[in-house]
């Protein structure tokens, strides 16, 4: 009987040997005559432990990490012999990391072999889907709309609301188009998910196509992730030759179909209008609202426009219904949010659980702290556009609104971990030159405050007119946020006034400034 | 073996025509062309225009607009840094300066002999086993200076 042996192709684990190590295995094994087939799952998420293999055994996967080529030989004598070694973490599903996880939008992910059309079914896969058929387009959106989802870009909008404004919006054509242009800093559940449980997003995409109205969908996914476009172009492939793209899906009377878009290196492009004026083919330039996408928007067409989480999330939704889904989380932030830790972190990767758990809980006791074992100074949540936050605000809930009571943003769930090596007020300043990178050029507080902004902070940092410059910057931020057509511009201010604010030090100036937060 | 063909015009307008019909099509013409050659050849510009009937502007400002697209080839190894958060956190800026001085020039810059391009990129997702880099399109992460300095040399190669 062959041996099953995982080896993640997540591009997490690829960084760090994934591919050299199965070729090694399978080297191994040939050499040792020893049947075995290799499966490239995604990664469960505890990245510190990748290339992270597991071996299928009758008790369950038993996870052998962090591997090197170093280990291979015995990694392999272990997995085919008695299972001791210093590398094992004994059955997957137990490890405490995971099993305290509460694992919905995540739940097949490292799991099932991304490629696989039968093994997604066969661990629930379309389930949902079938649901979503059989309930017909009013009660599914009715569905998605009760479930309290909202959008996990980072506005978090409720889905079910975009969803009712394009299916009550009548065109001979309408679109389901999926943001896949993960580029903040310190977030990668998107690229997870498309190298990890594709179908979970074809899913997703199908039922808002099927909901809405729409037949055609496309997924943007950003240049940087080539091993997500592999993996999702060849999971969309198979989703075609399985029934479950195209014409009448599922033997249903509903036609649907996705096309994977590359982008080309413009962060800008991860805000919704911009991505749609770049599938048309131009220049990312946001585009004024309204109208909003819902009404016109990919090719003038009514439009939904979701992010990967978002979009991944419905079929379990649909699945277990709305209640189940509702019930995890707090206030107005229903559900669960897979949250990435990253930077300066011992145990760095994906946790996913209901909202509600707070920030010291998540760097301190589940991150581990930091990795250069050096006291934790402050956190970027959100990526370059989320608010840096002291040790102070440890105690602030996972969750929308308690993050925006703190002038922060949860964002896309990244977090990024900084020890008290952290100049603040570099930090500041690179959040006004990634701006000045990265602006799309169409409104001026933008592209003209944010080179305004670098240049600014530089004449602070060299004490130069200190306390007018403070005020400069803390005038120019206001414009930006209040002036700017899109977030980039306008959530700029976020990581530099949260600096100021809770790092005056580092910028010369003593901790008595003005109260920046309204 | 160089790795891109050589300019040829009949080449680009069958790449061209191959999305011809499709929906938004600049850019899945301008990412095949610089596949195939390395980067956007100038006259490529206007036969896209042609092929979509809109004005040889509008390429050319979806072409300048977006960083991944090459006026010119890039050095026979391209190396991506990621300079992003995540990675600074990790101790990224160190690791980018000594690439630099091995290197002998800054980011952003391609060396004389055209061996080597070395880029800043914004997040290759990354960002829990961070410093990160990219060379010829393998991945790299958790760099450390020793991993830096094989990439650096195995770059100039």
């Amino acid at each position: 009987m062959s041996t099953r042996i995982y080896i993640p192709g997540d591009a997490a684990a690829v960084a760090c040997g994934a591919d050299e190590i199965a070729e090694a295995i399978a080297a191994s094994a040939k050499k040792r005559s020893k049947e075995i087939q290799i499966i490239r799952n995604g990664s469960r998420g505890m990245h510190w432990l990748e290339p992270m293999l597991e071996v299928a055994t009758p008790k369950g996967r038993v996870a052998y990490g962090p591997v090197t080529l170093f280990d291979v030989e015995s990694v392999l004598d272990a997995m085919l012999g008695d299972g001791k070694h210093k590398l094992s973490h004994g059955i997957a599903d137990e490890i405490p990391w995971l099993k305290n996880q509460t694992r919905l939008t995540f739940a097949r992910c490292g799991i099932v072999d991304p490629r696989s059309l039968e093994d997604y079914k066969a661990h629930d896969g379309y389930k949902g889907l079938a649901k979503a058929i059989a309930a017909g387009p009013e009660k599914t959106v009715e569905e998605v709309t009760n479930s309290g989802l909202r959008g996990r870009g980072g506005a978090g909008f409720p889905t079910g609301i975009k969803w009712k404004t394009v299916a009550s919006t009548s065109a001979d054509q309408k679109y389901i188009v999926c943001n896949a242009d993960e580029g903040d800093s310190g977030t990668f559940a998107d690229r997870m998910i498309m190298e990890g449980d594709p179908f979970v997003l074809i899913e997703g995409m199908t039922i808002a196509g099927i909901s809405v109205g729409a037949t055609k969908g496309y997924v943007y996914i950003r240049s940087e992730y080539p091993h997500a476009i592999a993996t999702f172009t060849d999971a969309c492939e198979a989703g075609r030759k399985g029934g479950v793209l195209g014409k009448n899906i599922l033997g249903s009377n509903y036609d649907f179909d996705i096309e994977v878009r590359t982008g080309a290196g413009a962060y800008v492009c991860g805000e919704e209008t911009s991505l749609l004026e770049s599938l048309e083919g131009r220049r990312g330039q946001v585009r004024a609202k309204p109208p909003l996408p819902a009404i016109k928007g990919l090719f003038g067409k009514p439009t939904v426009i979701n992010n990967v989480l978002s979009l991944a999330t419905v079929p379990v939704v649909m699945e277990k219904g709305a209640e189940f889904y509702k019930g995890f989380g707090m206030g107005r932030s229903r559900g669960t949010m897979p949250i990435q830790l990253a930077g300066n972190i011992k145990h760095g990767g994906l946790y996913e659980v209901a909202f509600g758990i707070t920030l010291g809980e998540l760097v301190d006791e589940i991150g581990g702290g930091t990795a250069s074992g050096r006291p934790v100074r402050a956190v970027q949540v959100g990526g370059p556009l989320g608010a840096y936050f002291p040790r102070a605000f440890f105690d602030t809930p996972f969750d929308y609104e308690a993050f925006a009571a703190r002038d922060g943003l949860i964002g896309h769930a990244g977090i990024v971990v900084f020890d008290d090596t952290v100049d603040m007020a570099k930090q500041a300043r690179f959040a006004m030159e990634f701006c000045s990178i990265e602006s799309c050029g169409k409104c001026t507080p933008c592209r003209i405050g944010s080179t305004r902004g670098v240049e600014t902070i530089d004449k602070i940092v060299a004490r130069q007119d200190h306390a007018k410059n403070l005020e400069v910057l803390e005038d120019l931020c206001n414009t930006m946020k209040f002036g700017s057509l899109c977030a980039l511009g306008g959530f700029t201010p976020y990581p530099v006034m949260s600096a100021l604010t809770h790092f005056p030090e580092d910028f010369g100036a003593t901790p008595k400034l003005p109260q920046a937060a309204e | 073996m160089d790795k891109f063909e050589p300019w040829s015009e009949p080449r680009a307008r069958e790449i061209i025509s191959r999305h011809a019909k499709r929906e938004g099509a600049v850019l899945p013409m301008l990412h095949d062309v610089q596949h195939a050659f390395g980067y956007v050849p100038e006259p490529v510009i206007p036969m896209i225009a042609e092929a979509l009937n809109i004005s040889r502007a509008e390429v050319h400002g979806t072409f300048t607009f977006y960083h991944d697209f090459r006026h010119e080839p890039a050095g026979k190894h391209v190396l991506k840094f990621c300079r992003a958060e995540a990675c600074q956190a990790a101790g990224g800026d160190h690791l980018c300066a000594r690439a630099e001085q091995k290197l002998g020039m800054k980011i952003g810059e391609t060396t004389a002999d055209h061996r080597v391009t070395f880029e800043p990129i914004y997040c290759l997702g990354l960002c829990s086993v961070a410093p990160s880099a990219m060379l010829d399109g393998k991945i790299y992460g958790r760099l450390d200076e020793q991993r830096v300095d094989a990439l650096v040399s195995e770059a100039q190669r």
